[in-house]
Order: C-alpha cells, then structure tokens, then sequence
C-alpha cells in the first residue's frame, strides 16, 4: 500500500516537475524544478529496489550536476527569459503528437516485461533489488571493457570541451 | 497495546525520532554555549556568564531572542526560494542524522534496534546523497535575497563545497575497501579487535591520510574557520545570511551545527569505531566510567556550587550537581552501565571532534579564496587519489601475490 501510495506521489512530482521547468520563467526556477524530478526519479529507483542507483542519482545528478547548473545561471546572473513568439507548427501539431507519444509508451510498456510487473505489483514492490555487490560485480568483471571504454569516452569529451573552450594565446 | 504491538516499527521509529530530534536540537543549542565557553578560554575570557549559572541558559535565551525578532523579508527577493532555502538547510542537516548509529544493534525495544533510527546497506551512500543536497540551502538563500553579499557568498559557497566533497568522498573510500560495506553497523563492527591485545583496530591506523584528508574536506564542507569564506564577515558582511532576520536565520545557523554534529559523528563511525571501547573487553571496569565521569563531574559542580556561587546562580547550579551526581550513580548499576556503553563512547568522540573545530576556529586564520581552491584541488585532491590508490594495491598485493 505504502510503495503504490509513494510510486504515485513521486511519479506526479516529477511529471509536474518537468512540467513546470518549461513553463518557469526564471533559470533558477527551471533548474530547482530538475532537482525535484531527479529526487523523485530516485524515490522511483529505490521503489524498485535499486538502492545504489538511487543513492548515486542525487549523488551525481542532483548533488553535483545540478549545483553547477544553478552555480553557472548564478555567475552569469541569468535574468528571466524572453519568450518567443509560439511557433505555429507547435500550437497544431504538439498536442497529438505528444497524446501520439504517450500512447506509444503506454502501447510497448503494456507488451513488455516490465509492463507485466507493473501491472502485477511486482515491479513496483520488490524488495530483491540489486545489491551494491552485485552491480559492481557485473560493471567491473562482467562488462569491464565497456565501462572503462565509456569512461575513456567521457574523458576525451572533457578534453575536447577544455580545448574548444580555451582561449588563443 | 495493541497497535503498538501490531505496528513496532513504525512506533518505535517515531518514538526513536521523537527522542533524537529533542537530543539533537538540546545538543545543538549547547554546542553553540560550549563553542562560545573553548573560544571565550582560547582567548583568555570568560564567554557567557550571566545568564544562568556558568552562562548555562544562555542557549534559551538566544533561542526566545530569534524567535521574538521581527523577520523581514527583503521586497525585491524571491519570495519562494527564500523562504524554501532555510528549510532545505536545516531538514537536510536533521535528515542526515537519522542515518547515524550511536549504538551497538544488539539493543533492541520490541525487536528493533534502540540507538539508529534508520539501519540502510546504503548507509554512508545515502548520507553523502543527503549532504550533497545541503549545498542547495546555501547556494539559493545567496541567490534569492537579491543582495550582492549574499550572492557572492552563494557562490563562494557552492564552488567551495563541489570541489571540497570531492575529495571528501575520496577519502572515506579507503575505509569503505577495507571495511567492504556501506553499512554503518558492519563498518564498525568491522573495526573491533586489537592489535598487541590493547591498540583498537579502527580504520584511522592504517587509513591516517585518508583521516586527515577526511577531516580537512569536512571542515571545508560544513563551511567553518579557516575555509568559512561564503560568511567571512570581514569581506561578504554575514555572507549568504546576511538578509536573514529572526528564525530564518537561527535555521541557517542551527543548519550549520547540525551539519558539524554529522561529520563529526562519521569520522567517529569511519575511523575511530564508533561504539566500539577503546580498551580490551578484559578491562571490565570500563564499564563504570560513564558513571564514574558524572560523578566527578558532580562532584566538581558541588564544589563551585558551594565556593563560587552567588544567588539564584547558586540554586542553578545546585540543580545541575543533583542531575550530575544522581545521573552518574545511576549510570552505575551494571545493567544500565552495560546499556548506556556504546552511546557513552560514541558520544565522548564525537564530543572530541567537536572540541577539534572549536581549537581550529579558536586557532586558525581564513585562508584566502584562491589559496582555498589551490589547496582544495592540487594538494587534498591527489593526496585523497594516492591514499585510494596505495590502499587498493596493497589490498589487492595478497591475491595478486598467490595467483602470480
């Protein structure tokens, strides 16, 4: 009773979340709004029993990302946006495009694996979960080559953003 | 009876967060009397005095103070995320504590354990992802007031805290290879044991530079003397609570001692066995100590009482030699004794790590924002990296060693 209740309560927080860091007009706003969606997305990690992955979801996304987000919209001293003028295509088309979407996701979810949990309860209440040893057992013996690949990835991105980025001297 | 029965623990978490929200808002207003007393003495005065015996009642007066303040609200503020950002500060602080063991698990009142309120496998994870957020408080009560100093601590304050938690998590990952669990429990119940029969086996032994490296960040994190730069007062007026008035900013500053209570509670938990005795188990009369410190204490109490006490100071004082004296024999009966062990120790370290930032504060001047960030990323950074890396080689050195 009390997962469904909670999956229910952060599932609504993080639609109306992502809702509002569009709408908002201020950065800061927008960025505390990605804050909520990333902490309720984490409630939803933990609710499926993913402990580590929760944990390490406000670690990095909301602990670290997030506050270089609103670090940066503060240094620059981010006033509030100007909007453009709607454009038209949007007003027609962005309303059954997004119903279109929506069904979509509802259509595959329902086939899947996943789908069937859920629907069973079982998805949404397990306690298994994933241990910490498991996952660590699996990214750095099973899939080795792949993480450290991705993180060699990552840093040549770092690199290539430090390089662009600097000026001539 | 009943319900109580049926739903244990849900009761007994409530009855557990209850007791620790009162323990921990009583000890936070007494660290601010005691941080007040070390400095007072570090700089040859007397601190708080008048109010109460030995300035006893002076937290209670500082709390009624805030709380008859006037509080403005600046207009040209944004009036949501200012009033958010003290409550962010402050629940995040509390929320963290209630990860924190102060005793062994093997007490337990209906089958759940007396002394955490929340016992995750995550443990430590889960208290750096609270922390992480405590920034938040910070960086947005800077940036709504609308207010230069505010803004500039704001940002002082998050840079600081992104690249002090850095190495500050780096630092505990030496201990998390040896202890092989996020779980506060098993951490310490992994350091039990002595080397030579009376040298406890906690973590800061073999893990001393990844203590010391754990206990600069900390200072660093909590945003105290000599890295306190997003409010140094000398250039950023009170830095990012400078348009704060009345609760608000007791919230900030009760944020602030929450936050030191924590790390100082998870260098005790860490490194120094939380709370595991320092001495063997054969040295049964340890379990009389807490006891007999009350007592001493009392007696001590009951001699200022009687010398140096003047008036309604002197009934004030009766009343605490009572409390000490009659806490300390019942803290001798062996049940009690045996029950009150683990607490008594957790306590006494953490109390010495508080004691450790008010000499610091007392003893060290502001570094300067650029040596702050210097020092934060080309010495603790690398020093935090090397002790991870020599702790994994030489974890790692017996199985390598038998596989060839």
């Amino acid at each position: 009773m009390v997962p469904f209740f909670l999956f229910f309560v952060c599932a609504l927080l993080a639609v109306a979340g992502a809702i509002v860091l569009i709408v908002a007009w201020e950065p800061i706003h927008s960025a505390l709004s990605l804050v909520l969606v990333m902490m309720a997305l984490a409630v939803l990690y933990l609710l499926l029993g993913a402990e580590f992955i929760a944990a390490v979801q406000i670690i990095v996304y909301a602990g670290a990302v997030m506050v270089l987000f609103v670090f940066v919209i503060m240094l620059l001293n981010a006033g509030s946006e100007e909007r453009t003028n709607w454009s038209k295509l949007a007003k027609v088309a962005g309303l059954p495009l997004a119903f279109f979407f929506l069904l979509a996701v509802a259509h595959f979810l329902s086939r899947s694996a996943v789908g069937a949990n859920i629907a069973n309860g079982a998805g949404a209440v397990s306690n298994a979960g994933v241990s910490t040893r498991a996952l660590s057992v699996a990214l750095f013996q099973q899939y080795l080559f792949p993480f450290e690949a991705t993180s060699i990835l990552i840093l040549i991105a770092l690199l290539g953003a430090l390089i662009l980025a600097r000026k001539d001297e | 009876m009943d319900f109580i029965n049926q739903h244990p623990v849900l009761v007994v978490s409530l009855v557990k967060i209850a007791v620790l929200l009162f323990v921990v808002m009583t000890g936070l207003a007494y660290l601010t009397w005691f941080e007040r007393k070390v400095v007072a003495h570090i700089q040859s005065r007397w601190g708080p005095y008048f109010v109460g015996a030995h300035g006893l009642l002076q937290p209670l007066a500082d709390g009624l103070k805030f709380l008859f303040k006037e509080d403005m609200t600046p207009p040209a503020s944004d009036k949501f995320v200012y009033i958010l950002a003290p409550f962010l500060a402050l629940a995040l602080a509390l929320t963290a504590i209630a990860l924190i063991p102060f005793g062994p698990p093997s007490v337990r009142v209906l089958g759940q354990p007396v002394f955490v309120v929340a016992n995750l496998d995550i443990g430590l994870l889960f208290l750096f992802a609270v922390t992480s957020m405590g920034v938040y408080g910070v960086a947005l009560a800077g940036w709504s007031s609308n207010s230069k100093y505010p803004l500039l601590g704001g940002l002082r304050s998050s840079a600081q805290m992104v690249s002090y938690e850095v190495s500050l998590t780096l630092s505990v990952v030496g201990v998390l290879l040896i202890a092989g669990t996020l779980n506060f429990n098993d951490i310490i119940s992994g350091q039990s044991g002595y080397y030579l029969g009376f040298i406890p086996r906690w973590h800061v032994i073999p893990q001393i530079i990844g203590f010391l490296c754990y206990i600069t960040a900390a200072i660093a994190e909590t945003n105290r003397i000599p890295f306190d730069l997003p409010e140094a007062e000398t250039e950023l007026v009170a830095g990012f609570h400078t348009e704060y008035s009345s609760f608000k900013f007791a919230m900030f500053f009760m944020a602030e001692y929450a936050n030191m209570i924590t790390v100082s509670c998870l260098a005790t938990i860490l490194f120094f066995g939380g709370w595991l005795s320092p001495f063997p188990d054969s040295w049964t009369w340890q379990l009389y100590l807490p006891g007999a410190g009350l007592i001493l204490l009392g007696i001590y109490c009951l001699y200022d009482t009687i010398v140096s006490m003047r008036g309604i100071a002197k009934i004030q004082f009766a009343v605490v030699t009572m409390l000490c004296l009659g806490g300390g024999a019942i803290s001798l009966i062996p049940q009690v004794a045996s029950v009150i062990q683990g607490p008594f120790w957790f306590t006494t370290k953490v109390i010495f790590f508080l004691f450790f930032y008010v000499w610091t504060r007392g003893t060290l001047p502001r570094f300067r924002y650029d040596q702050l960030m210097n020092f934060g990323w080309k010495l603790l950074l690398p020093v935090s990296l090397a002790n991870l890396v020599i702790t994994a080689f030489v974890m790692i050195l017996p199985s390598a060693a038998r596989h060839g």
